[in-house]
């Protein structure tokens, strides 16, 4: 079967042990046909982009309900550049102060995905970003 | 540079993309595994395969860090199943293998069946193939989980373990043909669950069954992945497998029926996609004949390869197909 497919990196950077909302857009992007691949909880941002480059992913999905996401998806996103891996596109979801949401943008967070966001946008935030 | 060139220089981005072209089929992979190709042979190829919840990915986690030990470099594909309705998949294998992420000495990659049965990938030839050419001495596949009959791994891997746990089913499952029959090593896996024993005892009374004196016997191994126990035995085991391959010559035996199969495989595909892309929509109108009674499917197929041979020029589409793609 020829074509190419999305692949997402789904995954769980720091200490919370929520992945409720994480498993739910990762099945979302299942159905919509993409490739998820699902790291589990307690990852460190090394272990996160490490495997967002071994697995080619267009998009990085990091889900943070601890209250860390500050530190943890720009140093996500730092690891990544570092690497040369900077084209690789991050977005972020989890419970997410609407003040934090500028700052993490200006860190190079594409998108922030909050409690009750829709999962069709998630899903076309995904198609679109891809450009597959 | 070229992406193959970057692959060969140690470059895991590169090494990850080629993958993906390879898997998605992309224009220009075929001349990408040409290079890579010839790149290739020196890696020793473990399958791991058996039903799910064994714990093979855990198993695998244990296996590639006792490796690691000794300096070899690992290369590890894991597939989990694609949805048929769909195309998407989770890929879940990672959450065993999470600490060898962030070693440099192990390269991951997590892959779909995307619509291929046996318990493999579409490209997982390829793959191996690339992680191969990268340095790696071992390549593990871990298959989808099995059932009765993914038995592909077999043709694929040097070395095939077949992962076992206590308490599925009784001894009648042990002599059915297919999965059965293609360990080189048995694992039971989960060994310090109730029936342990009794799983082993049955492995063994189904391998006294067979040939008295094969060349080489599937010893059977108990394990705790979780805990580590047994690993450093398995991975002694699966040397020795590989020592025995090499002095008996199976092992060049091994490569060449994998040659000779992937090489039907490609021939098989590349027929019949010429034939159902081929001009005036012969294929379509065969279909029609057969559909409205006026012939049978083994006339028309009979018929279409004739036109396919006699029809020289036609007959390289592979070729026009990629020169298409360049333009």
């Amino acid at each position: 079967m020829a074509g190419r497919k999305i692949r997402v990196l789904i995954a769980k950077p720091g200490l919370d042990g929520h992945d409720r909302g994480a498993k739910i857009v990762a099945r979302a992007l299942r159905d919509a046909g993409m490739e998820v691949i699902y790291t589990g909880l307690h990852q460190t941002p090394e272990q996160i982009a490490e495997t967002a480059i071994q697995e080619d992913v267009d998009i990085v999905g990091l889900s943070c309900l601890s209250g860390a996401h500050m530190t943890l998806f720009p140093k996500v996103m730092d690891l990544l550049r570092e690497r040369g891996a900077g084209d690789i596109i991050v977005t972020g979801g989890g419970i997410i102060p609407e003040e934090d949401v500028p700052l993490l943008k200006k860190a190079g967070i594409a998108a922030i995905f909050g409690p009750g966001t829709p999962l069709e946008e998630i899903i076309e935030f995904h198609r679109k970003a891809a450009g597959k | 540079m070229e992406l193959t060139e970057r692959v060969l220089q140690g470059d895991r981005r590169a090494l990850a993309r080629l993958i993906s072209l390879a898997e998605d089929s992309e224009p220009g992979a075929k001349e990408d595994m040409a290079v890579i190709h010839s790149r290739t042979g020196r890696a020793h190829v473990i399958g791991v395969t058996g039903p799910p919840g064994a714990g093979k990915s855990t198993l695998i986690d244990r296996l590639a860090k006792s490796y690691r030990l000794l300096n070899k470099k690992i290369g590890i594909i894991a597939i989990d199943p694609s949805s048929p309705f769909t195309g998407g998949a989770i890929l879940g294998d990672r959450i065993r293998m999470s600490e060898l992420s962030t070693d440099p000495g192990v390269f991951i990659r997590s892959m779909g069946t995307r619509g291929h049965l046996g318990g493999l990938s579409c490209a997982t030839a390829d793959a191996i193939r690339i992680l191969d050419a990268f340095g790696m001495d071992k390549v593990i596949v871990e298959t989808v989980g099995a059932g009765q009959s993914e038995v592909e791994i077999a043709s694929h891997a040097h070395t095939t373990i077949l992962v076992e746990m206590p308490g599925l089913g009784d001894d009648i499952q042990t002599i059915k043909a297919g999965i059965m029959e293609i360990g080189d090593i048995f694992v039971v896996n989960k060994a310090d669950r109730q029936g342990a024993d009794r799983t082993e005892a049955e492995l063994r009374a189904m391998l006294d069954l067979s040939d008295a004196n094969p060349p080489w016997k599937p010893p059977i191994l108990k394990t705790v992945a979780s805990s580590n126990e047994g690993i450093t035995e398995l991975r002694d085991t699966i040397e020795s497998h590989y020592g025995y391959l090499m002095q008996s010559g199976e092992l060049g035996k091994l490569n060449r029926d994998r040659a000779k199969a992937e090489l039907l495989h490609i021939m098989r595909n590349s027929v019949a996609d010429s034939i159902q892309a081929g001009p005036n929509s012969r294929f379509e109108k065969a279909v029609d004949m057969v559909l409205a009674r006026k012939t049978d499917p083994y006339s028309a197929a009979e018929k279409l390869l004739a036109d396919y041979c006699t029809n020289a020029e036609k007959a390289q589409p592979f070729r026009a197909k990629m020169n298409r793609h360049k333009q």
